[in-house]
């Protein structure tokens, strides 16, 4: 690997810098401010869940069910790897393993990819159940699949706010002498009720109020997370090409190095977020 | 060097912090006006209630036969708000001088990341013309400049597109100023000049840095609250909306970032202040490192005192006592500060330079929004003062009448740096007396009603038996603050006269030690011509052995002694 160099100033150094080392030090301590920065970012998100899960625990409890932790953990799992990759991309740079640091980050990009494929399939899902954020909440089934009858509200009006009005669509309570009481009527109301004193029962699958919350929060945080990753992969790939085109060595580094910072931090974000949405207990 | 960058690369889009610099005074100083305009209009309405406004009227308010009507009026008052805070004065102090002053004082030859930096003034650029179309729309923003939820969660509370380009613009600055920051922190941490210590880094420097330590702890915070708001208002989400979520979060997350914002825009004052109180006074800053010590303190309790803010909604009585102890802590540091200015000042050989009318100016008014302050931190006056004028006067005096003033004195102080010309001196002290006896009038007028009982934001306040005597003093204020703009033009004149006509500026006008007047004026490209070498302090002024030596009272940071 050849240094770069015009009139023996690294053509890598900026015109405003001493030296490499300077340019390497200034670039590090920018992206760890920036880092400081995203985790504050990120904290007024994790306030607002502290404080609606403190007002609502029952949504909370209920809701994470519909989430599928198993594609939570495989994701977990490829981030995890990604940065790992990513780790040892810097390395390879450091180390002049071309083919190696091109391997790496490309490995990087693929697992960003595939943890977006993955978040993917779960929106998509979401959607299609109508388990989604603020008024769209309408869920056509609970979460271990019994369908849900949910009134369509006036034109204008908040569906989620309907939720008082959604109906398991099983066969009604039936009063003592067993004949079915009819749905929505105060006798059927408190058989539910009581049915629900129950754990098992199957009216207490009903969503509870404010529901629409949880999703709320739930596509805020991990929405906010997914265009990290997307920006994620815009700086990878420039990297790969950059990589491709034999520029990092180690003498030269810089970039890889803070980028990979970016992406530990992206990851480390969403170890907190798999958790604290899908393994409520 | 390679090739010479063409002229759209030099002088548009700049990576240089000079360029950019200025691109941010003339952005923020055209913003300026737009908000003071606002202002004057919102002014008419207090004393003239639906009265209509002379010349404006009839352009602005047609429908009305050219009165302000109560949907325009809480248009007039949000957009006011915001433009100045974050339109205006953002701009200036911290996109101006951050940009212009930092890599000059500290001996760098740019700032760390100079794309970054460019960036920074075009997003911010960017949120400027957001926020002029949004009070441009026919529903302009009117949920006051706090935007409180959930007022402005709903569409039909507060209609218009308007707001939502608003919030839009905010989170945009939000970001700028993020960047802003990760850029001025990183270039005072690595790129001072050989010996240039933090300990040695005039006041300024540590002024703008500070703010930028706070810019990147609590912008992002309003970010997020501005974020959650918007998906409410978009999207139908229930962050904020009382029955599911919860509107008082909005307000925690508002003034987490707010109460901080008013240190992250008098911090940069206070840092020019001691400087300029040393070099005018021909005296070394007194008790440096207390100055030092003293705006770190505030800065890490500002973002501990913010709920001085919630006292009437919902704080609860434990937290709304932690929070007016803290409240009331801060003002420790801050007299040290002040202290520390009158000893600089104390017999020195003053020189009632533009510059230092200016910053004396600044001092008394900061003394009277200082002290002002005092009545709204405790929770039992504040009770009574919340929402009225009082509050207004208070943080006019603070956020409008101390930063202006100190960014006077520092445009002052610098336009020979930035132009190599004077601006002229009668001119400029027609401006000050002007602007410090009307901005006086001005907002202590608000004082006084306030005082007197009547609120903030009112359509037409004399509606209220209780407030009808005080009809002359809205007047009277009114006609100040009249004052105070049309002393602005003489500004404008001599700003813009004195680039074409001005003196050519010597070498270094104000005889200060501090690097950026060892180069040229303008600086060249790189800033200096050979890396300088500090070896004094910011302040070496009437040292006696100097003056033996070298028969002048100060001594350049880079000047070796013979």
């Amino acid at each position: 690997m050849s240094h770069h160099t015009i009139n023996g100033h690294d053509a890598h150094v900026a015109h405003h810098f001493d030296g490499p080392q300077h340019q390497f030090d200034s670039g590090k301590l920018g992206m760890w401010t920036f880092l400081a920065q995203e985790i504050l970012f990120f904290s007024a998100l994790f306030v607002a869940y502290i404080v609606f899960r403190y007002n609502h625990p029952e949504v909370f409890a209920y809701a994470h069910k519909y989430l599928d932790v198993k594609y939570g953990a495989i994701n977990t799992a490829v981030l995890i790897f990604s940065s790992l990759s990513a780790a040892w991309a810097v390395r390879a740079a450091q180390k002049n393993q071309q083919k190696l640091l091109i391997a790496c980050l490309l490995t990087t990009i693929l697992c960003a990819f595939a943890f977006l494929g993955i978040k993917y399939v779960e929106y998509k899902h979401k959607f299609h159940i109508g388990t989604v954020y603020g008024c769209n909440f309408a869920p056509s089934e609970t979460p271990n699949g019994t369908k849900i009858d949910w009134p369509e509200a006036p034109k204008g009006q908040c569906r989620a706010l309907k939720a008082s009005e959604a109906k398991i669509v099983v066969e009604p309570p039936k009063a003592a002498d067993g004949t079915p009481l009819e749905p929505g009527s105060p006798e059927a109301l408190k058989a539910i009720a009581e049915a629900d004193k129950n754990s098992t029962s199957r009216y207490s699958q009903l969503p509870p109020p404010n529901t629409s919350m949880f999703f709320s929060i739930y596509f805020a945080m991990t929405g906010l997370h997914g265009i990290h990753v997307l920006a994620g992969i815009a700086v990878f790939i420039w990297l790969l090409v950059r990589a491709i085109k034999g520029h990092f060595s180690e003498a030269y580094f810089g970039p890889i190095d803070f980028a990979a910072l970016y992406w530990h931090i992206v990851d480390l974000i969403w170890i907190y977020l798999f958790p604290l949405l899908y393994l409520i207990h | 060097m390679s090739s010479r960058p063409s002229w759209i690369r030099r002088y548009i889009f700049s990576t240089d912090h000079k360029i950019v610099g200025l691109q941010f005074l003339w952005a923020g100083l055209i913003f300026l006006l737009v908000g003071g305009l606002l202002a004057m209009v919102m002014r008419w309405q207090w004393a003239h209630p639906g009265e209509p406004v002379p010349w404006v009227g009839e352009l602005l308010f047609s429908e009305s036969n050219g009165a302000v009507t109560p949907a325009s009026y809480t248009g007039l008052f949000t957009s006011h708000g915001l433009m100045m805070v974050f339109f205006a004065v953002t701009p200036i102090l911290i996109g101006a001088f951050g940009n212009y002053v930092i890599p000059l004082l500290i001996g760098a030859r740019d700032m760390a990341f100079p794309r970054l930096n460019m960036l920074s003034f075009w997003v911010t650029l960017g949120a400027q013309c957001l926020a002029l179309a949004s009070i441009l729309m026919p529903e302009a923003p009117s949920s006051g400049w706090t935007m409180y939820a959930p007022l402005t969660s709903h569409y039909d509370s507060v209609p218009g597109h308007g707001q939502e380009l608003m919030m839009l613009a905010i989170f945009l600055v939000g970001v700028a100023g993020i960047m802003g920051a990760v850029n001025y922190i990183t270039t005072v941490l690595t790129h001072r000049a050989k010996g240039m210590n933090m300990m040695r880094m005039p006041l300024s420097v540590w002024g703008l840095f500070l703010t930028a330590i706070l810019n990147a702890l609590f912008i992002p915070v309003l970010a997020i609250a501005a974020l959650l708001l918007l998906l409410d208002r978009v999207y139908g989400t229930h962050f904020f909306e009382p029955a599911v979520g919860d509107p008082i979060l909005y307000q925690h997350l508002f003034w987490l970032f707010g109460h901080p914002e008013v240190y992250i825009l008098i911090l940069p004052v206070w840092g020019i202040l001691s400087d300029l109180f040393s070099y005018f006074s021909r005296k070394p800053a007194y008790w440096y490192r207390g100055s030092v010590y003293a705006m770190m303190a505030i800065c890490g309790l500002s973002g501990l005192v913010y709920g001085h803010h919630l006292y009437q909604t919902g704080l609860g009585p434990m937290l709304g006592t932690a929070f007016e102890a803290l409240t009331l802590a801060i003002s420790g540091p801050a007299v040290v500060l002040f202290v520390n200015w009158l000893c600089t000042l104390w017999r020195g050989a003053i020189r009632y330079e533009l510059p230092m009318l200016f910053a004396l100016g600044t001092l008394v008014v900061f003394a009277g929004g200082g002290l002002t302050g005092l009545y709204l931190g405790p929770i039992t006056a504040d009770i009574y003062m919340h929402d009225t004028l009082w509050v207004v006067g208070h943080f006019h005096l603070i956020m409008s009448a101390a930063t202006l003033m100190g960014s006077f004195a520092a445009i002052y102080y610098w336009y020979p740096k930035m132009f190599g010309r004077m601006m002229h001196e009668r001119a400029g002290q027609l401006h000050f007396a002007g602007t410090l006896v009307f901005a006086i009038l001005t907002f202590g007028g608000m004082l006084v009603a306030g005082y007197e009982g009547q609120g903030r934001r009112l359509f037409d306040p004399f509606q209220y038996e209780f407030i009808v005597h005080l009809k002359s003093v809205n007047q009277y204020t009114t006609y100040a603050a009249f004052g105070m703009g049309l002393f602005q033009i003489i500004f404008a004149i001599n700003f813009i006269g004195s680039l074409f006509w001005g003196t050519r500026a010597a070498e270094n006008p104000w005889g200060a030690p501090s690097l950026e007047w060892s180069t040229s004026s303008p600086p060249p490209t790189e800033n200096f011509s050979e890396e300088p070498i500090v070896c004094n302090g910011p302040h070496e002024l009437g040292n006696p052995a100097v003056r033996e030596a070298l028969g002048k009272d100060w001594i350049g940071q880079s000047e070796v002694m013979p």
